[in-house]
């Protein structure tokens, strides 16, 4: 019996000391960025010659870029040069108990619904030995293998599947696409790769929550998904619990490749510090996510619900290269104090009898700015393509402002393109209503946006819907009169 | 249960209430009618506690507590429950949904436990068969694109789940053919019992006939010109408002 409880002791001890040595070996790289920065990331990480080659290529395109100035939001200019783009995993500040955790957070935890446990291992409080989610997440890597899906994150895909990683990265995303994901492709640290193989249907949500539990994907996180023909895979990015982040320059890329009658299924709840009530910090989510409907049949559906960041620039979009393919954004983007948004997609038509379907609810208060921007563009051989586009926005207040750019580009006779756009307020009549029946403002306000939202969240896998619809009451508080 | 004293009340600067006086026990049933512009909707919005209206004199007691000191919602857990004469649409909110968040928040208030899902589908499948209310409706978005007696019915169901100690009924048989009145009457009448007091506020006389008052007031000018039983709406039936507001009018003139 002693022995055990001394194995128990031994293995937390283990625990420990291993996140202490990564402590250790974290080396910081000085500020700024040029070539041998991008070596030195690359060597750190101990990649193959071709890796390298590949973000010194990006890194010389960038230098070549501007960075874009059309989106609907303004931010002061970002010093490149005042970034540190390599910092091995840091290991948060270990706290005894809850009670040193701010009570701002807790509060919000509670509210979420997080358990104790679950809250001590996000907060950094030393947890025992028995509620590691490691041996979870190890668990389900187990299930997952036996059917040949790979999960992992991309720094073991470029290791363990070079071919894959090669064949596919850069391949809907170019490096040259877009400044910020230039930037991205040439200093990456980390992200997530999943493959599913033919025929496979994934039997469970893959969710960064369980990877990232056991490494930081810091600032510049690339994910690659590419399912193989006639499979399925439904993957949730993001975790509703705040999580606070030191680094204010985010710019990911996601790229998804779906083969015939293939289905990617991509839910985003995105939750990071929008900055304080006067607009101070929070984080600059500068995103470029891009699906590719590769083969006949398939289809890549695109759900999101934004409520943190301070900027939001971001366009989750769907090449539909394949005939009879399907292309699908829902999205919920609620902006509060002086959050800007500015997001929406891109559906573009190639094949035949391509279908896309937009729904996008902004939610904005407070003194936000909140826009949809979206193109949908049906190209020559586009033969019967079909979209149809509804844009609702609801304003809280008389400060905010919201705003939509709908573009559409069609080159072929046959298609059919619908947009419908809304604005509307919270009415002094609704709000009365459910006074009325003794629920209070701040209740009422966010039954009546969760109702706006409702088409959206439908989308969302249950769980992950129930957390997401608490997490736009949390971030609604404090936006009613 | 219900006191007004001498009740004052403007709406943008404009006085539309001038001094109403009407006490309300429970289990009585009043009857408040009166020409369109006298001040019937605004006694209830005033009641049920609308922002847009000033009280500037008076005093309402309710339950022994000062109703105006009382936040609207919590004049709504206290008991106090007002039909709308327009009930609002809320896209996207399902009806069964407001009204579970209702009953929850009142229990909330009281210091009782919030019914789970079982208990509240049991509570509502009771009342349903009350108020002759179909499921179908109530896993619909709140009001949105309910009919007139939809909506009218809807709001009767409302009041049949929070079981108010004091329903006021604002113009209930506003826009409603003859079935539909009925039907909402019908409703009404089963949950009229002696703990509960009811304020039907109406233009016409003909809900009278299916929900018979204790007691009808005639609404004038922003004032109770007239009080009565239930002969004094028939006598109005017959004669129109203006014997009444003649009388009224001649009286201030002197």
């Amino acid at each position: 019996m002693n022995e055990d409880l001394n194995m128990l002791e031994q293995t937390a001890l283990n625990d420990y000391k291993y996140g202490f040595v990564t402590d250790i070996d974290t080396d910081i790289i000085p500020k700024g960025l040029n070539e041998a920065v991008v070596e030195l990331i690359s060597k750190k990480k101990n990649e193959p010659e071709w890796m390298l080659n590949w973000r010194l290529k990006a890194y010389a395109h960038w230098l070549k870029m501007e960075e874009p100035t059309w989106p609907n939001v303004k931010y002061p200019p970002i010093n490149y040069q005042d970034i540190i783009y390599y910092a091995a995993p840091k290991k948060k500040e270990q706290l005894n108990s809850l009670d040193e955790v701010d009570p701002e957070l807790l509060r919000t935890f509670e509210k979420l619904g997080i358990s104790l446990n679950e809250q001590k291992r996000l907060t950094g409080v030393a947890v025992d030995v028995v509620m590691d989610s490691v041996s979870i997440a190890t668990s389900f890597k187990e299930q997952l293998a036996e059917i040949g899906v790979i999960f992992c994150s991309i720094s073991e895909a470029i290791q363990k599947h070079p071919d894959l990683v090669k064949k596919y990265l850069g391949s809907v995303v170019p490096m040259t696409d877009n400044y910020f994901s230039a930037l991205n492709s040439a200093v990456f640290t980390d992200g997530s790769f999943c493959y599913i193989p033919k025929g496979v249907r994934c039997p469970m949500e893959l969710s960064t929550y369980f990877r990232i539990n056991a490494e930081n994907s810091g600032q510049f996180e690339r994910t690659l998904i590419i399912a193989e023909e006639e499979s399925y895979v439904s993957y949730l990015e993001g975790c509703t619990a705040p999580m606070r982040d030191e680094n204010q320059l985010h710019a990911a890329v996601v790229e998804l490749v779906a083969m015939k009658k293939a289905e990617i299924k991509y839910s985003t709840v995105q939750n990071w510090y929008p900055g304080d009530k006067d607009g101070q910090g929070g984080i600059y989510n500068f995103v470029t996510k891009r699906g590719m409907c590769q083969g006949d049949h398939s289809k890549i559906s695109w759900t999101q619900v934004e409520t943190g960041s301070a900027i939001t620039w971001k366009y989750p979009s769907v090449i539909l290269k394949g005939d009879h393919s399907i292309g699908e954004f829902y999205s919920v983007a609620f902006t509060n104090h002086h959050q800007q948004a500015d997001t929406g997609t891109k559906m573009i038509h190639l094949g035949k009898n391509t279908r896309s379907r937009i729904v996008s609810k902004g939610i904005s208060a407070g003194q936000s700015q909140n826009s949809y921007r979206g193109l949908v563009r049906a190209a020559k051989g586009a033969t019967n393509a079909r979209n149809y586009s509804q844009c609702d926005s609801l304003l809280l207040g008389d400060k905010c402002g919201a705003h939509t750019f709908p573009y559409i580009e069609v080159k072929n006779k046959t298609a059919i393109v619908e947009h419908e756009a809304t604005t509307s307020k919270i009415g002094e009549d609704q709000l009365f209503y459910c006074r009325q029946r003794g629920i209070d403002a701040e209740t009422a306000v966010a039954l009546i946006v969760n109702g706006f939202a409702k088409e959206v969240m439908n989308q969302l896998p249950m769980e992950f819907a129930i957390e997401a619809q608490k997490l736009l009451a949390i971030s609604m508080e404090g936006s009613v009169g | 249960m219900l006191s007004i004293k001498n009740i004052h009340a403007n709406i943008e600067g404009k006085e539309i209430l001038k001094g109403i006086n009407l006490d309300i026990k429970a289990g009585e049933v009043h009857a408040i009618m009166g020409p369109n512009g006298s001040g019937k909707s605004t006694l209830a919005s005033v009641l049920a506690g609308r922002e847009e209206y000033e009280v500037t004199e008076g005093e309402v007691t309710f339950l022994e507590k000062d109703l105006l000191e009382l936040s609207t919602e919590d004049r709504a857990r206290e008991g106090l429950f007002l039909a709308f004469q327009y009930p609002v649409e809320i896209p996207g909110v399902s009806t069964t949904n407001f009204i579970k968040a209702a009953v929850n928040e009142k229990r909330k208030y009281q210091g009782e436990e919030p019914l789970d899902a079982v208990a509240f589908l049991k509570m509502m499948k009771q009342k349903m068969a009350l108020v002759e209310i179909d499921q179908s409706l109530l896993s619909r978005s709140i009001n949105e694109g309910f009919s007139g007696g939809e909506k009218k019915r809807n709001e009767v169901f409302q009041m049949a789940m929070l079981e108010p100690k004091l329903a006021i009924l604002d113009e209930t048989d506003s826009g409603l053919d003859i079935d539909a009145l009925r039907i909402v009457a019908n409703g009404i009448n089963k949950l009229r019992n002696e703990n509960r007091a009811i304020l039907l506020i109406t233009h016409y006389q003909r809900l009278l006939d299916y929900i018979q008052p204790d007691f009808v007031h005639v609404l004038y000018n922003g004032k109770i010109v007239k009080s009565g039983t239930k002969e004094l709406a028939l006598e109005l039936e017959e004669r129109g408002y203006d014997f009444i507001t003649d009388e009224a009018d001649l009286a201030a003139s002197l």
